[in-house]
């Protein structure tokens, strides 16, 4: 039996009210007005440190050394040429003899790469995949994506054992409707005319696939607990449902009202969503839509029960939401509007791409080293054990930080420090079980920072140089989430 | 140990620039005015110089690598010149150069000189930390600055001795205060202008808890020494100043990398102060000591080396501050030229600018600031951070 082993989420913390959106921009398009509010990544996020977030999330008690494929599915990977599931495989520091693959072009993409790691199952290539998806698009000022897009992000493990929910069977249409595009070079998404996309794409293609799950399956909708698909428009949400038969409970909800279109990520996440609240016997269908669509079909096993409660899924990361009042925060964040770094905040020198390679466990993965004689956990890995009264050579084995939480033994709010979100503020991270560094403190409001919080590792953007086009990723500490 | 340097260098000549925005000065300019008061004041002829040492740390925004600047400025042909670099402690170490190789015997006489201009970056504080230590810590040193490093310093000791921050920041207050009122009487200071309470504690943050008044100033300047055989110094001027100790100390990672440094102050300055106690033959520092410059490169700095010198007593040194016992007029008076804080940093030379006060004040020619009996004093550098440094003491006092 193939199916889901377990699952994860992720919701960055900042929340913006449409409504501060539509005040800075609808002057030009007053037509944009949507309610709710959406989630917004911060400035050292992206759809790489996102996924990286679900899938940590995901991986939870699992052991990383039996996944064998990982497929990330984007349509805003940082990098046109380098394959970014390598970074997020490095991150989670998965072994080297796995399978990666970036799924992209088509907000579909999401469910495609979770077909093609069960497809890898059933054929026997794989044993246990793992799938992340994230997206974090940027609308251009003052149109209508600017206020439904939401970033997110997703992560399932599927194997053999210890199923949670089994895959019973799929359908997909693929259609070059053209409902949006973006050229290369185009930071902003560009759209048709919504008329043209609901009635001859949207309602249409999420029923194709549905219906023709439904039919191979010999399914009845009554029998279908929960039904997950993409809202582009509300009222089109609702008419898709009930023109499938749906009862308003059966129709998982999409949370554009509270995160936003989160694009290749939206299918997987109300996925997440559903088995949070699923039963042993549970009949869940997801579809996607973009270019056509796939719909899955899962059974719920009693295996859902070891892992529900136990993930942030969802639920928590909605939970821990702050408000960002500041519409050009936004918007700077995302790199929409230029903003002076200061002669301190340009100065960059060039990445040591050779440095990166050597020490990419260390920089990825957190990955430091452990003195075999003493015990001693160390960051970075040393050659000679940094503990005074023991100075061993050459006796290191591997150590991952990634996992561990901590205390911040002291920290600052430096305002002189470039930040996009000053003031920087950083400190010493002492590990739980020995180690200690120091580390930029992300997604912390300044007043809640305090000496000996407990604090985790999350991974994320430390720079990026725009001039020869280098993102670099590192760990920073952030107070412990739950 | 070794038996060390005491008495055996003299120091003959020193001098010192204006240290501050100097827009009209390049570096060439700053190493001339220097050398220029060295030599008149040592009474040497400049082809009596042996060897030199030069110290320059920000090679990028200053003279360029190499010792050549040195020999090229001041028009020192074929001599022996040394570069060195040591982050903040850099004019130190050309002292400790110049000292050692006399001491060794090779050299009769050397010259030590240190000259930085930091106001050509473009910027306000130091160039970006993170290039300055290595490619690997690029990708991961979180984005330090100078007062942040040392902020995480302060906010240590705040939470170890139980000290509210703002009751905290008054202490530190007092201390800027003491230095800015010094540097009032020093016409080479940068800053010379004495502050009050209210203005510290009122200034903009910059890196919490540390506000403006809490940080020194980013400037230009050169100072330079002549320094010869102990037994040859008398030839040259009846007040030579002798050198009792020269001691550098630096991290091995154990602050940054293991937990048993409590991070309220620093490692390496206990080791080389107790070193160059040592090497001095002085066993009670709080008795000894006439005066001291030290790393003043920001409050909380001075007020943890005050305890690390073995003077004020592990957490008490806000008591001393209290007490005025580094006041001008008090027992052991600390920046008494007004210290980095009323100086600035120009990194290569402010070693040698801390020692040139003291030579000055040991020969009781310090002026308005001139203290009483001096007999011995102390100078202190540190170069990095807190949990990642190199510090330098060095001794110099009266046979």
């Amino acid at each position: 039996m193939v199916g889901i082993t377990s699952y994860g989420a992720y919701i960055p913390r900042y929340r913006i009210d449409r409504g501060i959106v539509y005040k800075a921009m609808g002057w030009l398009n007053p037509g944009t007005f949507m309610p709710g509010e959406k989630a917004v990544a911060n400035f050292d996020e992206d759809s790489i440190t996102m996924a990286v977030a679900a899938g940590i999330n995901c991986l939870q008690g699992m052991d990383r050394g039996k996944i064998d494929a990982l497929y990330f599915a984007t349509t805003t990977s940082p990098y046109k040429e380098r394959q970014s599931a390598e970074i997020i495989a490095t991150a989670f520091n998965l072994r080297a003899d796995i399978r990666t693959a970036d799924f992209t072009g088509s907000i579909k993409s999401g469910t495609t790469s979770l077909l093609s790691a069960l497809d890898a199952l059933k054929a026997g290539s794989a044993k246990n995949a793992m799938v992340c998806t994230a997206d974090c698009r940027i609308g251009k000022p003052g149109s209508a994506q600017e206020e439904i897009f939401g970033d997110g992000a997703a992560a399932l493990t599927v194997g053999e054992g210890n199923v949670i929910a089994s895959f019973v069977d799929s359908c997909s249409v693929s259609y070059d409707f053209v409902d949006h595009w973006r050229a290369d070079g185009q930071t902003f998404d560009r759209q048709w005319e919504d008329r043209f996309i609901r009635d001859v794409g949207y309602a249409k293609f999420i029923m194709e696939a549905i219906s023709g799950l439904a039919k191979k399956c010999k399914l009845d909708v009554k029998d279908i607990a929960k039904v997950a698909y993409p809202c582009l428009y509300e009222g089109d949400h609702k008419s898709i449902g009930k023109k499938l038969g749906l009862n308003p409970e059966q129709i998982q909800d999409h949370m554009v009202s509270n995160v936003g279109y989160t694009g290749t990520a939206s299918p997987l996440m109300m996925l997440v969503a559903a088995l949070e609240d699923a039963k042993p016997g549970d009949n869940i269908v997801v579809a996607s839509f973009g270019n056509g669509s796939d719909a899955l079909l899962f059974k719920v096993t009693d295996e859902i029960e070891k892992v529900k409660g136990k993930r942030r899924g969802i639920k928590k990361h909605l939970a821990m939401r702050r408000e960002l009042k500041n519409y050009e925060k936004f918007i700077s964040f995302r790199n929409v509007l230029p903003v002076d770094k200061g002669i301190r905040g340009e100065i960059m020198g060039a990445t040591a791409i050779s440095e990166l390679w050597r020490s990419r466990r260390q920089i990825l993965a957190l990955c430091g080293s452990r003195c075999k004689a003493c015990g001693t956990p160390q960051f970075p890995s040393q050659k000679i054990c940094v503990n005074p009264d023991c100075k061993t050579m050459d006796q290191m084995e591997d150590y991952p930080f990634s996992d561990k939480r901590g205390t911040l033994f002291t920290y600052t709010a430096d305002l002189l420090a470039f930040s996009l979100n000053p003031p920087a503020i950083y400190g010493f991270v002492d590990f739980k079980g020995g180690g200690r560094y120091w580390f930029d403190i992300t997604d912390a409001d300044q007043e809640a920072v305090k000496v000996d919080m407990p604090v985790e590792m999350s991974f994320r953007k430390k720079y990026v140089d725009e001039e020869k086009g280098v993102h670099g990723y590192f760990w920073k500490a952030i107070p412990v989430l739950e | 140990m070794a038996e060390g340097i005491k008495d055996k260098v003299a120091i003959i000549g020193m001098g010192c620039t204006r240290f501050g925005e100097r827009w009209d000065a390049g570096s060439e300019d700053l190493m001339v005015e220097a050398f220029k008061e060295t030599i008149e004041d040592a009474g040497i002829d400049r082809k009596e110089i042996q060897a030199a040492w030069f110290g320059s740390c920000f090679d990028s925004v200053n003279v360029g690598l190499s010792a050549a600047p040195l020999s090229l400025a001041l028009k020192l042909p074929f001599l022996p010149v040394t570069r060195v670099e040591n982050f903040c402690a850099t004019g130190s170490e050309a002292l400790r150069g110049a000292a050692y190789a006399v001491a060794s015997g090779a050299y009769d006489i050397c010259l030590a000189l240190g000259c930085e201009k930091l106001k050509d970056t473009g910027y306000g504080g130091l160039p970006d930390m993170a290039t300055m230590m290595g490619v690997k810590n690029r990708l991961i040193m979180p984005g330090l600055t100078a007062p942040g490093g040392f902020a995480m310093m302060a906010t240590r000791y705040f939470a170890k001795y139980g000290i509210d921050p703002q009751e905290g920041k008054k202490i530190l207050a007092k201390i800027s205060i003491k230095s800015h009122k010094n540097g009032a009487k020093n016409p080479k200071a940068h800053l010379r202008r004495e502050v009050t309470e209210e203005q510290v504690l009122k200034a903009p943050m910059i890196a919490w808890p540390l506000g403006l008044f809490d940080c020194c100033g980013v400037s230009d300047g050169a100072a330079a020494a002549i320094v010869c055989r102990a037994d040859l110094a008398k030839n040259f001027r009846p007040d030579p100043v002798y050198i009792k100790a020269l001691q550098i100390a630096i991290s091995s990672g154990e602050e940054l990398m293991y937990t048993d440094w409590d991070g309220t102050y620093v490692k390496t300055a206990v080791h080389a102060a107790a070193r160059a106690y040592k090497e001095a033959g002085i066993n009670n520092p709080r008795e000894e000591i006439s005066m001291m410059e030290v790393h003043d490169c920001f409050s909380i700095t001075e007020l943890v080396t005050y305890e690390d010198l073995q003077i004020s007593p592990r957490g008490k040194a806000g008591n001393d501050v209290r007490d005025g016992f580094y006041d001008l007029d008090g027992k052991i008076p600390c920046q008494p030229d007004g210290g980095l804080k009323c100086f600035g940093h120009p990194i290569g030379a402010s070693g040698l600018r801390m020692m040139y006060e003291m030579y000055k004040q040991l020969q009781g020619k310090a002026g308005e600031r001139q203290i009483k009996y001096p007999r011995i004093g102390l100078t202190h550098n540190m170069g990095g951070f807190p949990a990642m440094n190199l510090i330098s003491v060095c001794i110099a006092g009266l046979k």
